[in-house]
């Protein structure tokens, strides 16, 4: 079985952003780009699936310009068998991604597509079920566990009561969450074995896909800063405080 | 053109959340319409009617729905939905899981996690775990939005809109629920709650946390945690708080043994008062919090539960 894995780059976890002075936008220079960390963890969970001998092909495809290569690379050393570059310097939104990855699927008809559940940049948390919809495809969203057994894919969602068992036929979209798995780190072999591993490139154009956005970003700014507290000496003052200052309790 | 709206509930009760999203749908427009969809559900009906600003409610009761999968919810409120002007839910994982595909299927973009209605068109939501705060104007034929409701008051319930029966249903077999394991606690729900008492991974274990027990019953308070407390297994995962888990603003919210990860603090940032208790002087939780207590989790706890 095929399993096809979007990933996005997008700014490392550890970097804590700054709006632009203008406002126009996040002040993204010189700021360290990573593979998004739920994209992350889909990788990882399509290599168990290889390793298990459920999958046998892994595919990757980051939209984007071609500096998210460097992503598609990682997830070659973390596995995946071939990566595919749909380039374009416009800033998409999900929808717009969504379009261009139901072109993926119909080009490469994988079994299993698995995402992230949500980005770390937009903090959108749609284009997995965007592509489910576009492809008629049913939906695991932040899975915690999949399985896959006779056609079908057990997804164990992370839901705000608890936990959901759901029951898919294949194909499947199935988004992680951040306990599906812990990623494991590239070994040098393998990052350079990944740089042979083949990476294909499409103009995002040839798509056939409208790639203008009818969501107009006004401005960006910064959140309302909250100013430094106090530091209390012991319980006593705490709950003082509590009670007679800021009267919460 | 009329705003859908709609409804958080469990087939039983309808949950607070939709009071708080009638109140930002009636900051878009004034005839609001609440969608109930579910299985047996009269009694959430019933109380949605009373919804302060509802307009009329719309019933879609159907054992299809009854665990409200995304796949049946998506085509019927996408296929009601195309005579509205605006479809808004609440930032639930109910609302995340069904949504972006009512949106897809109507070709429309969906704003994710709105905290700000500033006209018909123009919304204001966090980017980068809130370290940033996009105003942005959708041309979209229908707005398609989800909701973060912790920032939104919630609308009262005097009034009786009429209740009407939709019959279509949407059934596909391509997916089915198997099963649900649902936390149970008589705690406040975490998103609902004025006080909110968190642990993170300085609790060391699971056990330890029935060291915040005590201080939860008297403060009336629903119980959180971090990332790190949630993966090590101390806690279920409906109880992380943060960017990728659940937004609280209560009154208080008290973290402890949680260092301050920009992750946690886009999760519970807005609270009104923050109380860190932290044996390091330096984690950064320190740098959002009121009120801080440089100590030992293990004798503060017990002091501060007997001194309140
Ligand atoms: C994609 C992604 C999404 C994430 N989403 C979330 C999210 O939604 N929510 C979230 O919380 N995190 C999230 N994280 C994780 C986040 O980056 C941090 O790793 C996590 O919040 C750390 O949890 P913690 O503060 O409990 O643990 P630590 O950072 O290990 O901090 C433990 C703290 O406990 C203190 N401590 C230890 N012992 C004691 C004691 N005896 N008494 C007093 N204090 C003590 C220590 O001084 C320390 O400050 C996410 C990360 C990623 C990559
Ligand atoms: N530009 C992109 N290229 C490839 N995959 C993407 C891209 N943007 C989003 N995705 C996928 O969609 C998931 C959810 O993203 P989002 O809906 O933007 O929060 C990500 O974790 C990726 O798996």
């Amino acid at each position: 079985m095929k399993i096809l894995v979007p990933v996005k780059r997008a700014i490392d976890y550890n970097v804590k952003v700054r709006v632009k002075a203008d406002h126009s936008a996040v002040d993204l220079t010189n700021v360290k780009m990573s593979i998004n960390p739920f994209c992350e963890i889909a990788v990882e969970e399509a290599v168990r699936l290889k390793e298990k001998g459920v999958a046998t092909e892994i595919v990757v495809v980051s939209i984007g310009d071609k500096s998210c290569q460097e992503q598609i690379r990682t997830a070659l050393a973390l596995g995946a068998d071939r990566g595919l570059q749909i380039d374009t310097n416009e800033s998409l939104d999900s929808l717009q991604i969504a379009k261009l990855l139901k072109k993926v699927v119909e080009d490469e008809s994988p079994d299993l597509v698995i995402l992230g559940k949500q980005s770390i940049d937009s903090d959108n948390n749609q284009t997995g079920q965007m592509l489910a919809a576009l492809t008629g495809m049913p939906q695991g969203t932040f899975a915690s566990e999949v399985n896959i057994d006779a056609g079908k894919v057990k997804v164990t969602r992370e839901i705000d009561g608890g936990l959901q068992t759901v029951e898919l036929s294949l194909p499947a979209v199935v988004t992680t969450d951040l306990r599906l798995n812990e990623p494991r780190y590239a070994s040098l072999p393998n990052i350079m074995k990944a740089k042979r591993k083949p990476l294909e490139v499409k103009a995002a154009a040839d798509f056939g896909v409208e790639l203008g956005s009818n969501v107009k970003v006004l401005k960006v700014e910064p959140p309302a800063q909250r100013s430094g507290g106090v530091k209390v000496a012991d319980v006593a003052e705490l709950v003082d405080k509590l009670k007679n200052e800021a009267k919460v309790i | 053109m009329a705003i859908l709206i709609y409804a958080e509930h469990d087939n039983s009760q309808l949950k607070s959340e939709t009071l708080k999203l009638a109140n930002a749908a009636s900051k878009m427009g004034d005839d609001l319409h609440l969608l109930v969809v579910g299985s047996d559900c009269a009694a959430v009906a019933n109380q949605a009617s009373k919804v302060d600003g509802v307009t009329k409610v719309l019933v879609a009761d159907n054992t299809a729905y009854e665990h409200q999968l995304a796949e049946n919810v998506a085509e019927l409120v996408a296929e009601i939905g195309k005579d509205y002007s605006h479809i808004v839910c609440a930032a639930t994982t109910t609302g995340k899981n069904f949504m972006p595909r009512v949106a897809a299927l109507l070709d429309v973009a969906q704003l994710s996690d709105v905290i700000g209605v500033q006209s018909s068109d123009t919304f204001v939501r966090p980017i980068y775990a809130g370290n940033a705060i996009a105003t942005v104007q959708s041309s979209d034929s229908i707005k398609v939005l989800t909701v973060r409701t912790s920032t939104f008051d919630a609308n009262g319930t005097d009034n009786s809109a009429p209740v009407e029966a939709i019959d279509l249903v949407k059934s596909s077999s391509i997916s089915s629920f198997v099963s649900a394991e649902l936390t149970k606690s008589e705690r406040p729900e975490l998103t609902a709650a004025e006080v909110v008492i968190s642990g993170g991974r300085g609790m060391q274990n699971g056990d330890n946390f029935k060291l915040l027990d005590g201080i939860a019953d008297k403060l009336g308070a629903a119980m959180g945690a971090s990332r790190a407390a949630v993966d090590a297994g101390f806690v279920p995962n409906d109880m992380q708080v943060g960017q990728t888990g659940k937004i609280v603003a209560p009154q208080l919210y008290i973290a402890v043994g949680i260092s301050g990860a920009i992750q946690h603090l886009a999760g519970m940032k807005d609270s009104k008062v923050i109380v860190a208790i932290n044996k390091d002087e330096e984690a950064p939780i320190f740098q959002v919090a009121d009120y801080g207590l440089v100590g030992d989790l293990f004798d503060v706890l017990p002091e501060l539960e007997a001194a309140l």
